[in-house]
């Protein structure tokens, strides 16, 4: 006697600690097999850009705050870069030496959000305490910098809000003291934890090709072993000042281009992005905070596309003026939500519960997804 | 390495009728194509040697609002005529060159053709400029909403004539 069987459709979420947010994947299985996977996204939808047609262009940077909320510093860096690029301004040294210090240390706060709770959804718990205690002296370094711990609005077209406070550099020095050692301590309690490892590598893996393909950027796309990093090769700031490496995947403990890869990439992104904070604490020059700019922001009529290495990948904004004071149009290409659509590609043939350690390994913000 | 200009130049010669003009507009100059056409040129982009555009940065619906305004008995403006535009950012990492296409469709019938067979991304950007704006792209396999509800029947959220509805599924939107 045959049995009849048929395909089952599971939904994952919207409310479900690992989506990562409010995510809800519909997911078709044979048995634990997946068939397809198909993501449902929009319930974070705060209409960014229909709100940024009304704003004036600095009352835009409060809003991309709130895009990528575990890296809003790189989202005010990534507008004022563009913006600053659109009206010909050029800003003090000692103002982009600050973005880059503060953009490294926020890469770093991102990257340890990522890595931890990566942990927590493959079942490893208590790294995910270990990162969130670093992140927690970062976020104190910014309200330190700025009065904000998580949607800061620091940076501002033409400038910064407010200086470094006089105690910053030591108390950044001492962070970045206290954490070196805690990156090893993360490799021996998660990076090569052998159960760690077992989940992880061989699953979700990303050829370099696809990568391409589907636009995806950063870490992952860094992890199927493109070496290709924004701030080596669309330069902006002063990135070119500084020696640091672009970490690649190698498939180390698997194939190349699977979930250990992109996750290891991470670790040592953090490794040089410390590189990057002690080289620009160095050479940072003393100066004004501020340029003069006209007190009416308003670009020539046309169009811009501006984009940065944000913790996540290509983080692009798309200006369009028309000569007023508000823009005509702002899309904003997030990383998160173009390294999404490789998902389901990834998921197929794989099991349900990998589903989960793929999600965790493109590290997705559904704030920037849905805007 | 090719400048933008270069790049208008052999695409007008191999695409006569389908490259209209290239716009020198500030910051980034634009070259304007054939809707419908949009889908060969961009194959020959990524194909053909010295091209080898790999990547799609982003793609970007516009409501160009240059039709006429009508304004209404309540205040508000409708908008007929005039065109929609969608905006393509090319990018190789191969060559390390960009380029921005341009194509413009009419408000009322916007069919522009998919890209999602020459690069996978476009697809959740064409979606998405679908769910804004109402382009139609022909030949995309799944044209659906994405970040709007899927029963959303209010139109199209970013055209500069939208208007807010009253209720949604029975619940009061202006509060």
């Amino acid at each position: 006697m045959a049995f009849k069987t048929e395909e089952m459709i599971l939904n994952m979420g919207p409310q479900h600690p690992s989506t990562h947010g409010v995510l809800r994947l519909e997911v078709e299985l044979d048995g634990e097999l997946i068939i397809s996977v198909k993501p449902h996204i929009g319930y974070l939808h705060r209409c960014f850009e229909k709100h940024c047609e009304a704003m004036t262009y600095p009352q835009v940077i409060p809003y991309t705050d709130r895009m990528d909320y575990l890296a809003s510093m790189y989202n005010n860096f990534g507008y004022v870069v563009t913006m600053e690029r659109f009206l010909n301004i050029q800003v003090p040294e000692r103002v982009e030496y600050i973005r880059v210090i503060m953009g490294e240390l926020q890469r770093i706060a991102s990257h340890l959000v990522a890595l931890g709770t990566y942990g927590v959804d493959i079942g490893a718990f208590t790294p995910f305490l270990y990162c969130f205690r670093d992140r927690e002296k970062i976020l104190s370094l910014f309200e330190m910098t700025c009065g904000a711990r998580l949607l800061y609005n620091y940076m501002w077209i033409g400038g910064l809000s407010h200086d470094l406070h006089p105690d910053f550099i030591p108390a950044c020095k001492e962070f970045l003291r206290y954490f070196k050692p805690n990156i090893t301590e993360l490799n021996n309690l998660l990076s090569f934890n052998k159960i760690f490892i077992e989940r992880t590598a061989n699953v979700g893996i990303l050829p370099a090709e696809t990568a391409i393909n589907y636009g995806v950027t950063g870490p992952n796309l860094r992890g199927s072993g493109v070496k290709y990093d924004l701030r080596r090769n669309d330069q902006y700031s002063v990135y070119d000042r500084f020696d640091f490496e672009i970490p690649v995947g190698t498939g180390a403990n698997g194939t190349l281009g699977d979930c250990w890869d992109r996750y290891y990439v991470r670790v040592r992104e953090m490794e040089e992005s410390i590189k990057i904070i002690e080289q620009a604490l160095e050479q940072l020059p003393e100066g004004d905070i501020n340029t003069a700019i006209p007190k009416r922001i308003k670009p020539p009529a046309g169009s811009i596309y501006g984009r940065v290495e944000n913790p996540k990948g290509e983080l692009g904004y798309f200006i369009m003026s028309d000569g007023s004071t508000s823009p005509y149009r702002l899309k904003v290409r997030g990383p998160s939500f173009v390294n999404m659509t490789v998902f389901s590609e990834l998921c197929k043939g794989h099991l349900v519960a990998d589903v989960i350690a793929i999600l965790g390994s493109i590290d997705i913000v559904l704030g920037e997804i849905d805007r | 390495m090719k400048t933008r200009e270069e790049i208008f130049n052999s695409l007008k010669q191999e695409f006569p009728r389908d490259v209209l003009e290239f716009q020198n507009v500030p910051v980034e100059p634009v070259i304007t194509v054939n809707p419908l056409a949009i889908n060969k040129i961009c194959h020959f982009l990524r194909d053909v040697e010295g091209f080898e555009f790999d990547t799609l940065m982003c793609l970007s619906g516009i409501d160009d609002a240059n039709g006429e305004k009508i304004t209404e008995a309540d205040g508000t403006v409708t908008i007929k005529g005039g065109v929609l535009s969608v905006y393509y950012h090319l990018y190789s990492i191969k060559l390390n060159h960009k380029v921005t296409l341009k194509v413009s469709a009419s408000r009322e019938n916007p069919e522009v053709e998919s890209v999602e067979s020459i690069w996978k991304c476009a697809d959740w950007h064409e979606r998405e400029a679908y769910d804004m704006f109402g382009f139609i792209f022909l030949h995309h396999p799944d044209l659906r909403r994405i970040l709007m509800p899927y029963d959303w029947e209010a139109g199209y959220p970013l055209r500069k004539d939208y208007k807010n509805p009253e209720f949604y599924q029975g619940i009061k939107i202006p509060y």
